[in-house]
């Protein structure tokens, strides 16, 4: 929708390790009360000892609100009981706001880190200045500083005049990892008990005066448009508001509730122009994919020369289908335009993508914009998109009044940006032994990046570095990209292209080892046996690591040792986000479908900054695949997306939900990424576990299709 | 429209909306209790989960006009200020994730416990499947609802 999406800065930002500290430190003098001590954009410090952390990501599941304050915490040694939060909106102060690419806690690691020091360092030397001792003989615990010799003890809150008159450090010393005392605990999660009782507000709980619900009636074809509508039936529905062509391809119902507004819709005759897109279906999208494979590609890797190899050739083809995200909250977004000036709260994972596009839309500048971000029923990369706030902002100035714009779970399904179908062929020469001697895999997908009109360096969607890393090391290999186009919407969807590559490659890797009569473990153990580090674009991916995972994944799930009669297992590892994962699936199979029944899974994801929220991201994503997996697609015909509710599209529930048991490796190096890593591995392990049972294949996804 | 009268978490509250609006948009829109959440529509999902007369409803697929003379609960009105031995459980046991369909989980859960005090894991399965969780707190759900029966969930 607009070309100034952040998203492919982030990852190649994160990639290259170049940190995110951007506008960080606030002039003095710009505290928000008098004798708060603000020394940055990310924390306040009342005289009464209250401590507030600015979170500049979005909340939406991940812990968020909690793991990043605790980084902060951390380093100016507060008593995590004095702390509450402030969401930030869409701000100049915090560098990029996007949360996505599992970036939240390796982006801001080092500037929350950094922040929270000089804020104690200053808050120190009041402390001395206060008792005319040296800086070195005090020391800050539990949000005071104490004289250990006099034993004198002043509290932050004490300190916070004196401390703003302090000059700000420049170069801070950092605690080692050995005496943290807030970071690597299993602390609960701060957002928790308002969302037990009905208080979390939700972007679609968001209320103001004088509000107006509004839903919009979107082209079922994709790429359609209004060609005439006709509403007198809506409008003779009491409550029914402005109806009006709000874009090209919409026209929209603001009634006084949400069911006028649905009443209203239902009753609206829009004709359509269904426009170049009619007929297609899903057949020809996979047909086009599969003719693309020959195609030119680009090199994302290449060692040695593959073409030169030769020996017993295996190869294999694979293919995934477009997917939702189905987050539980719908799409929505409520905004208030004033002529001069427009205000939005919005569900979003881009609150700065989200005021520049609506500025643009309705023709004001950026800063004339303010993006009020509110949690998010869950994100998935579905609000990566800034589709909802200009939709919100247009309805608002159309029907010039404040309106909350809501999709149902059918427009929501509809209307998406989907995970991109895609098609991989892959290849390998077996030496003697069995070993592979050359390994190639090329991707053909259409590019995301591409579709939006972003940077595609070199032909290269930039999301590819974070999520189609070869993690073995051959004597020859290839990854390649052919990049296909699409008229289906495409996004960014959780762990994006790494579910394509990840289960792709892992597959395959098992049908190397089969070939080679190899067990499955112990194949890709000898594949990594040897410490390497395989540099792939800006990240090294160090064999060591993966093998870590791998050994763990395998120990905890008893790999290779007696199973209940009818079970059986299948193993995958993946890398991605910079974080290493194995999984081992465990299942029965029962009238030709497979249960799950356990899923074991090993993350290296370096430091763990709250095992509390790290064992929920990974079970969470664990479950997220297994849909992916078993059942997620969107299919078209006729140019419609035909899914369109959970009956259709149906998520894995209680009842299919295996035992989890979530492993993570003891690590002081740097945090990497944690929501997105687990999700790779868990289909090629469900389908490695199906060929153990069954000696079938799977190699196009969702395997109950 | 039509003016209906709803006993609603013990209070008597009069609406003017047309009858066959689900009882979910009611809750949201006219009475301001946005912790009953819109998930799907179509009774699919769990998320807008009330209490009519003691049973756990979908508020969406429920016109109105139906429940004048029920007594409804909502997710406000489970406990008086959110010690309902689910929801300390659901604390204690750091359930939620984005958190959207909780309060859908927890008066599905407090619905079980009210009849079934000490369910077994096939029963908290079988109660529970209704409602869907895209962030996957299965495990976790099972576990508040197994330490809130041990704690007497009944209540």
């Amino acid at each position: 929708m607009n070309p100034l999406s952040r998203r492919d800065f982030l990852t190649a930002g994160v990639a290259a390790g170049a940190g995110l500290v951007i506008g960080f430190y606030l002039p003095h003098g710009s505290s928000s009360a008098k004798d708060t001590f603000a020394p940055n954009a990310y924390l306040k410090i009342a005289p009464d000892g209250k401590i507030t952390i600015v979170v500049a990501r979005s909340e939406m599941g991940q812990g968020v609100r909690t793991s990043l304050p605790m980084i902060l915490a951390e380093e100016l040694e507060a008593d995590w009981k004095q702390i509450s939060i402030e969401q930030a909106g869409a701000s100049t102060l915090y560098g990029d706001q996007t949360t996505g690419g599992s970036a939240s806690v390796r982006t801001t690691w080092d500037p929350m880190r950094r922040a929270g020091a000089a804020a104690r360092e200053m808050l120190i030397s009041a402390a001395a200045l206060e008792w005319g001792v040296p800086r070195s003989s005090c020391k800050a615990e539990k949000s005071a500083v104490v004289h250990a010799a006099s034993s004198r003890r002043l509290t932050y809150g004490q300190l916070t005049s004196k401390a703003s008159a302090q000059p700000i450090p420049t170069d801070v010393p950092l605690k080692q990892a050995k005496d943290y005392q807030i970071v690597g605990k299993p602390v609960r999660r701060l957002d928790v008990p308002s969302k037990v009782d009905g208080r979390a507000v939700f972007g679609i709980d968001f209320r103001l005066a004088g509000m107006k619900y509004a839903v919009l009636a979107r082209c079922p074809v994709i790429g359609g448009k209004v060609a005439s509508f006709d509403d007198k039936e809506s409008r003779k529905i009491s409550g029914v508001g402005y109806v009006g062509k709000i874009s090209d391809s919409a026209v929209v119902v603001v009634a006084d509730s949400v069911w006028t507004a649905l009443e209203g819709r239902r009753t609206l005759d829009v004709q359509w122009d269904e426009g170049p897109n009619k007929d297609l279906n899903s057949a020809a999208i996979f047909e086009s994919l599969k003719k693309s494979v020959s195609n030119k590609a680009v090199s994302l890797y290449s060692n040695g020369d593959v073409s030169k190899v030769s020996g017993r050739r295996i190869e294999a083809e694979y293919q995934l289908p477009l997917m939702a995200h189905a987050a539980m909250e719908p799409g929505n977004c409520t905004a208030h335009f004033r002529g001069s000036s427009c205000e939005l709260w919005a569900p979003t994972q881009v609150p700065q993508d989200v005021r520049d596009s609506v500025a643009q839309a309705i023709g004001l500048d950026p800063d004339q914009v303010k993006v009020n971000v509110t949690l998010m029923g869950g994100g998935f990369g579905r609000r990566l998109e800034h589709d909802y706030g200009v939709e919100a902002a247009l309805v608002s100035k159309a029907a010039n009044a404040p309106v909350k714009v809501l999709w149902t779970r059918e427009d929501d399904m509809r209307n998406s940006t989907y995970r991109p179908a895609s098609y991989h062929k892959l290849s390998a020469v077996l030496d003697g032994q069995g070993w592979p001697v050359a390994f190639s895999h090329r991707i053909v997908a259409p590019s995301i990046s591409a579709q939006k009109g972003l940077p595609t360096p070199n032909g290269v969607d930039p999301d590819l570095p974070d999520e189609a890393a070869l993690i073995y090391s051959f004597p020859a290999a290839a990854v390649e990209y052919v990049m296909t186009e699409t008229p289906v919407p495409l996004g960014w969807m959780r762990s994006v292209y790494a579910l394509q590559a990840g289960f792709a490659n892992e597959s395959f890797i098992d049908e190397l080892a089969l070939a080679a009569k190899k067990d499955p473990f112990e194949y890709r153990m000898h594949l990594l046996s040897k410490d390497e580090d395989i540099k792939y674009f800006d990240t090294v991916w160090h064999t060591a690591r993966m093998r870590g995972v791998l050994q763990l994944a395998a120990e905890k799930a008893g790999w290779g040792k007696a199973l209940p009669a009818g079970h059986c297992q299948g193993i995958a590892c993946f890398g991605c986000f910079s974080t290493y994962m194995a999984e081992v699936v465990e299942i029965t199979m029962e009238n030709d479908q497979p249960v799950v029944h356990r899923v074991v899974a090993a993350m290296d994801c370096g430091q763990v900054v709250n095992p509390n929220i790290l064992e929920q991201q990974i079970k969470g994503a664990i479950v997220y695949a297994l849909t992916n997996a078993l059942r997620a697609q969107i299919t078209i015909d006729k140019g419609r997306v035909v899914q369109g509710n959970f009956d259709d599209y149906a998520p894995i529930r209680m009842n299919h939900a295996p035992l989890i048991e979530a492993y993570s490796v003891a690590s002081t190096e740097a945090p990497m990424g944690a929501g997105e890593p687990p999700v790779p591995p868990l289909a090629p392990a469900l389908c490695n576990a199906i060929f153990a049972a069954t000696k079938k294949r799977i190699r196009a996804l969702p395997i109950l299709s | 429209m039509a003016a209906i009268t709803l006993h609603i978490n013990g209070s008597e509250r009069k609406v003017d909306v047309a009858p066959e609006t689900p009882l979910l948009w009611v809750l949201r829109d006219t009475l301001e209790l946005t912790g009953t959440k819109f998930g799907c529509g179509a009774g699919l999902c769990g998320a807008c989960t009330v209490h009519v007369d003691g049973a756990p409803v979908r508020s969406c697929s429920t016109p109105v006009s139906q429940v004048a003379a029920k007594d409804i609960i909502t997710i406000e009105g489970l406990s008086a200020n959110g010690s309902h031995p689910l929801q300390l459980a659901w604390i204690e046991e750091q359930v939620p994730q984005c958190g959207y369909c909780q309060t859908g989980q927890i008066m599905a859960a407090a619905a079980l416990l009210a009849k079934t005090p000490q369910p077994s894991d096939e029963q908290i399965t079988q109660a529970m499947s209704g409602n869907l969780c895209r962030c996957g707190t299965y495990d976790r759900i099972r576990r508040a609802v197994q330490r809130a029966a041990g704690a007497g969930g009944a209540r």
